[in-house]
């Protein structure tokens, strides 16, 4: 069932429209007092006759004796409310002084003066006391609050789950940030992806042997030469057709082969590509990027190796591994056992790269004879297997929340 | 390729001291990389020796076999001297014999480890051991089946066996990049490993070999540029029954080859030794002239796997009178197969276009050694080199002799000749390498090097096809210099501008999502009929139009995905199932719509036009990229605060309007009916433009209750899937800083009846609009039906607060402005205030 909102029924009003006495109120006790003016006693006429009356209760006696019972009343007070209570009996306009002081009225205009300052004098030394008991007893008050509230801080406070960005998102943007501090730029394109700027552009011919390398996935109907993306290559050859040199840019992306699914082996994966494309580009500035890459990554002194390789993008190609981040290239743990990051190698290999093969920069309408280049290309979930010691692919797409949770927001 | 090291070593004068280790390391280092070292037969520990057999006494068994209790005769390698008791269970051999023994305290393969052991009734001190049993080749030592009986003369009882057979080895497995097809051979990882160490090379096919005489069997080549040169050599009066020398076996064995028979083992160990695939008919079978030339369209061919194929007017076939008798360069046919009973036997060496090889192979899904070879390019000129080389061995270890005639048809292609500047190794590697170290690092894999300092004429060796490009010889030098001297410089590039919105955006959106308590989740993007159905998607729905792939892993999900959901919702799945109390996950990726337009295949030799490369990423489908959210089961935890709460569809809407909100997106929620979501809980996601126009981003609400049912979800839950990149487009690249009012502000609650069907929404929308410029904020604070509401109506009390910018507010200002906003929400959706 709904709740009612009965305080409707009398229909919305502004607060203004609202009787005095529905109004707010400053919440404070304190400030109550500030309304109690409003209930005046009645008071006693001047007295403007000649005839000095003698007048009792502002006797400097009588005086002296209000003043010391309001001071032993407030010295008795032990809390608040009882404070209250003796400042309504002390000062209120029913307390003795208050009476007395309405008598002043009465008297002769030459003994005005000397009670006035008498009872003046009294109501200070009352509201001095009041208020100074008020500190003492607020200040009471307080500490025993605070010792009343106080709670066990360790009880368990979850009382909504923590939410993570995947590690393969968080990844890719760790390394989109190495590169985009260095100056380059991110590019990215489609995963069903022209057969033309998946393979041609990219120097594999419809005969390549290493289109067999490469285990793709054709949409269907063939003849329509669209693939899911083998590589993040592609990217290279939109980039170079879209911009003109110089070109520096990291191509991070979702890429699909017909792998089996297992432990090492998944249909989808993610690679980082990069390019760069500028007169005077050589394999030295290839090296000098990875190295940076690989430093920003793993830590510093982490630098990468080149072992000949083959890609038909790339002549020179190399593979590229990493000096190993855990063992830093021994080859043996802290406790002088084989290295199980590295499997005791001191080397991890982490991908392929080379100079850019002029062929390329003809098909994508860069001049081979006033620019090079050079491309690189890793497993950004491989990466991350040996960054993070993950066993199983597996686990990036089985969508477990406490995968991704351990990762948080940033890798 | 698995080279074995002795073989290696056969044919480049390595250092003795070079390590295997060392050896592939270096090899590796020239880009034949190492795969794995093998060790055969380390495995195996002494001691094992050779034996005479003394005694063999045939011991039926109740088991219906019978053994036989020996005493073996293995000199002092007992220690006494006295005849070894064992059991063998093969009859192969007779007393007298030579045999290989393993005693007791050896070691065979798969750490088999040899004790005296009772069996049979005797105590058996050691085994008489098979090839098998020793990791050699079926048939070693001439015994197609049981245990090695060695020559007579082989040695004496005792002696160490490991110095009689070819037990151990070393076998380095390298991983052969498509350009390096010359390292599928001996010859070229020899060829490496002498460059590797400045070692002397022998080449195995410079050989002498007798000159074209055409009286050799007839060929006809019809088809010149698919077959190039073709080389036939007949050898007659051969023994079929001759066995396969054991070092021949052992080295096919180690290659990763299967020895067969001796004629089928040679051409195979001479395309190990030399790269070039090499077929044998049994030329008694084959009637008249060998003749290449291209099928044509009908014709069959039963290959010798026994396969029945139909034959591309591409492939390139060998025929002979009797029709098509093999798919050349790639399998033989059955007709002409060698078998038990050939004599005769007409060796084929021919070179063969590499295109047509590799397109017949992947044509008729045939892998084979000689395919692999033949469409990564073999050396042209190695055809009569390597036919002699068959015709020699098969002469030696089958006996005939090798007939006279020799057929040559056609010549092998002229060398490539590649023009290349002095200076480019070094201007593309960054290394200082001058003209003089170019040159002889060229010369050093082969080619011949004219020109002058500036530009180097360059002669490809027969053997790399792969080297056409000026870039090519660059690699060639480069590795010999050794990638290790490339310098470590970082370019410089041009002033980067960042990231773009778009990646800036979908930061944003992970880290608003991440930060409302979801997950995220990457699913494969997968799916089929099946998975559709599941969601209730229907027939009719764009959604069924998915871009179907043509060789799918799985039959169940045959097509690229049209919808996150049906992976996001798996995943979901299987957190419940996994025992999550509570699911909130969410998964942005691209989701594909077919396209019926095919994308061009474009040219190489140029950059595209502009109209051309239009038309390519015009042909692409669409791909959309998508948000899921999925909010089920326990959203708030149960605790000592008190109880939890489960996700239902107002969780799953505020995300979504809370995600436009974080972007500064003004969306609308409509009510709408789709699958799969629960027909009365399902929001359709609107974004307004500033034109007016209305725009679906997606939906968002609860599950329909079968889905949740059907898919082993909690109870009531719920479910987006938007349109990002729509999403994105419609962020303002930068808010206005605000302007507000300090002055007090204006309360003013107002209670609305209206018809239940009206959305609150447009309530909202029209309360909005007549409250004006003073408005600071509206709200919904509360939704009633029940006592004092009539039937069918409900009470909406909504929260208005008003300011002005510059003033406190007069009194009945803001009423006012409260009664314009009744009066057009009464205006556009028959609100009444209740009194």
């Amino acid at each position: 069932m709904r709740r009612t909102h009965n305080r409707f029924a009398p229909g919305p009003r502004h607060f203004l429209d609202w009787p005095a006495a529905r109004r707010p109120r400053p919440r404070d006790h304190g400030a109550l007092l500030l309304f109690d003016h409003r209930g005046k006693a009645p008071m006693s006429g001047p007295n403007n006759e000649f005839d000095p009356v003698e007048v009792t209760p502002l006797k400097a006696e009588e005086v002296e004796a209000m003043t010391e019972a309001a001071l032993a009343a407030v010295a008795a007070a032990t809390d608040l409310d009882a404070l209250k209570q003796v400042r309504i009996e002390h000062t209120g306009d029913r307390s003795p002084l208050a009476l007395a002081n309405r008598e002043i009225g009465a008297l002769p205009p030459q003994a005005r003066k000397d009670a006035g300052q008498r009872v003046g004098k009294a109501r200070g030394a009352v509201n001095q006391a009041l208020a100074a008991r008020q500190a003492v007893l607020e200040a009471e008050h307080e500490e025993r609050m605070l010792v009343e509230e106080t709670v066990d801080v360790t009880v368990a406070v979850d009382r909504r789950p923590r939410g993570a960005r995947h590690p393969l998102t968080t990844g890719a943007e760790r390394i989109a940030d190495v590169f985009v501090a260095m100056g380059w730029e991110i590019a990215e394109g489609p995963v069903l992806e022209a057969e033309w700027l998946n393979f041609d552009a990219l120097n594999l011919g419809p005969d390549h042997p290493a289109r067999t390398m490469q285990d793709t996935f054709w949409t269907d109907p063939a003849e329509n030469h669209v693939v899911l993306r083998t590589h993040t290559s592609p990217v290279q050859a939109r980039t170079m057709l879209t911009r003109t040199p110089p070109i520096y840019v990291a191509c991070p992306g979702r890429v699909f082969r017909t792998d089996e699914y297992d432990a090492t082996h998944s249909p989808m994966f993610h690679q980082v590509e990069g390019i760069a494309i500028d007169e005077g580009i050589t394999m030295a500035h290839l090296k000098g990027t990875l190295d940076h890459f690989a430093a920003a990554m793993f830590g510093e002194g982490i630098s990468t190796r080149f072992r000949p390789s083959f890609f038909p993008f790339t002549e020179p190609s190399a593979e590229v591994d990493l000096v190993c981040f855990v063992c830093r290239g021994t080859a043996v743990d802290a406790d002088g056992a084989t290295c199980r990051t590295c499997r005791g190698e001191g080397w991890i290999e982490w991908g392929g790269c080379g100079v850019m093969n002029p062929r390329v920069l003809v098909a994508c309408g860069v001049d081979p004879e006033r620019y090079t280049g050079f491309a690189f290309g890793m497993g950004i979930d491989r990466t991350l297997m040996f960054r993070h010691g993950v066993e199983d692919l597996r686990a990036f797409f089985e969508g477990d929340v406490r995968f991704a949770t351990a990762f948080g927001t940033e890798i | 390729m698995k080279a074995p090291v002795s073989w290696i070593r056969e044919h480049v004068d390595l250092p003795a001291d070079v390590t295997t280790e060392e050896l592939a390391r270096r090899l590796t280092d020239l880009g034949l990389k190492l795969e794995a070292i093998e060790r055969p037969g380390h495995d195996i520990t002494g001691p094992l020796v050779v034996g005479r057999v003394l005694t063999k006494s045939p011991e039926p068994q109740k088991n219906g076999k019978t053994i036989n209790w020996c005493t073996v005769d293995v000199g002092d390698a007992n220690g006494t001297g006295e005849p070894q008791g064992i059991v063998c269970g093969a009859h192969n051999f007779e007393p007298g014999d030579l045999v290989v023994v393993v005693l007791p305290g050896g070691v065979l393969p798969g750490d088999f480890a040899i004790s005296a052991r009772t069996t049979y009734g005797h105590l058996s001190a050691g085994m008489i051991c098979s090839a098998a049993e020793l990791g050699l080749p079926a048939g070693f030592g001439g015994a197609s089946d049981g245990i090695i009986v060695l020559p007579p003369d082989a040695g004496a009882p005792g002696d160490d066996a490991f110095a009689l057979l070819p037990l151990r080895d070393e076998v380095i497995e390298f991983e052969i990049n498509p350009d390096r097809a010359y390292a599928l051979s001996l010859r070229g990882v020899a060829r490496e490993a002498a460059l590797a160490f400045d070692a002397p090379y022998a080449d195995p096919v410079d050989r002498p070999v007798p000159a074209a005489d055409g009286e050799g069997h007839p060929v006809v080549v019809d088809d010149p540029d698919g077959c190039p040169v073709f080389v036939a050599r007949t050898v007659s009066g051969f023994d079929p029954t001759a066995p396969t020398p054991d070092w021949m076996a052992r080295r096919i064995q180690l290659a990763g080859m299967r020895p067969i028979s001796l004629a089928v083992d040679v051409t195979n160990y001479v395309m190990l030794e030399t790269g070039r695939p090499i077929h044998g008919y049994d030329a008694d079978k084959v009637t008249g002239a060998l003749r290449v030339r291209r099928a044509t369209a009908g014709e069959r061919l039963t290959t010798l796997d026994g396969t029945d194929r139909a034959l591309s007017p591409e492939d390139l076939v060998v025929t002979d009178d009797s029709g098509i008798i093999g798919l050349g360069g790639v399998m033989g046919g059955e007709t002409t197969e060698m078998s038990s009973t050939t004599t005769r036997v007409l060796v084929e060496a021919a070179h063969w276009d590499a295109v047509s090889m590799f397109r017949t192979g992947r044509r008729h899904k045939i892998t084979s050694e000689a395919g692999k070879r033949n469409e990564r390019g073999v050396d042209p000129t190695i055809c009569e080199a390597a036919a002699d080389r068959v015709v020699e061995l098969l002469v030696a270890h089958g006996g005939g002799t090798a007939d006279a005639g020799v057929t040559v048809v056609g010549t092998p292609p002229a060398p490539a000749k590649v023009t290349v500047a002095a200076d480019l190794p070094a201007r593309v590697s960054g290394i200082d390498i001058d003209a003089a170290t170019t040159r002889r690092h060229l010369a050093a894999v082969g080619c011949g090097v004219g020109g002058d300092d500036a530009a180097l004429d360059v002669v490809v060796p027969p053997w790399r096809p792969d080297l056409t490009d000026p870039f090519d010889m660059v690699e060639e030098v480069v590795r010999i210099v050794g990638y290790g001297a490339v310098p470590s410089v970082l370019p410089t590039p041009t002033a980067g501008r960042g990231l773009t919105r778009e990646q800036r955006l979908r930061r944003r959106v992970g880290r608003a999502l991440a930060g409302a308590g979801l997950v995220e989740v990457v699913s494969f993007p997968f799916t089929g009929e099946a998975a559709l159905d599941a969601l209730e998607v229907p027939a009719d729905d764009e959604r069924r139009r998915t871009v179907r792939l043509a060789n799918p892993l799985s039959t169940e999900e045959p097509s690229y995905t049209t919808t996150l959901l049906t992976g996001t919702l798996a995943a979901a799945a299987r957190n419940t199932g996994r025992g999550m109390p509570g699911i909130a996950l969410f998964e942005t990726g691209t989701v594909a719509f077919a396209s019926d337009v095919a994308a061009p295949l474009l040219g190489v030799d140029r950059r595209p036009t502009d109209d051309e490369l239009a038309a390519l990423l015009g042909a692409l489908p669409r791909q959309p990229l998508h948000l899921a959210v999925v909010l089920g089961g326990q959203r708030d935890n149960p605790g000592w605060w008190g109880a939890g709460r489960d996700a239902d569809w107002v969780d799953v809407v505020g995300v979504v309007r809370d995600l436009a909100g974080e972007l500064g997106v003004e969306v609308q929620v409509e009510n709408d009916q789709l699958a799969p979501w629960h027909p009365g809980r399902c929001a359709k996601v609107v974004l307004v433009g500033v034109d007016g126009t209305r725009t679906t981003l997606g939906h968002a609400g609860e599950l329909h209750p079968r889905v949740v049912a059907r898919l082993g979800l909690p109870a009531r839950t719920s479910a987006a899937e938007l349109d990002l990149d729509l999403l994105l487009a419609a962020v303002p690249d930068a808010v206005r800083g605000p302007v507000f009012s300090t002055y007090p502000v204006a309360k003013e609650d107002v209670a609305l009846l209206v018809d239940a069907a009206v959305p609150a929404g447009d309530v909202e929308a029209a309360l909005r609009e007549g409250a004006g410029a003073l408005l600071e904020s509206l709200r919904l604070f509360d939704v009633y039906t029940g006592a004092g509401v009539p039937e069918g109506s409900k009470s909406l009390a909504f929260a208005l607060r008003f300011r002005a910018l510059d003033r406190t507010l007069a009194e009945g200002e803001a009423a006012a402005a409260r009664d314009a906003a009744v009066a057009l929400a009464t205006a556009r959706t028959g609100a009444a205030l209740r009194g």
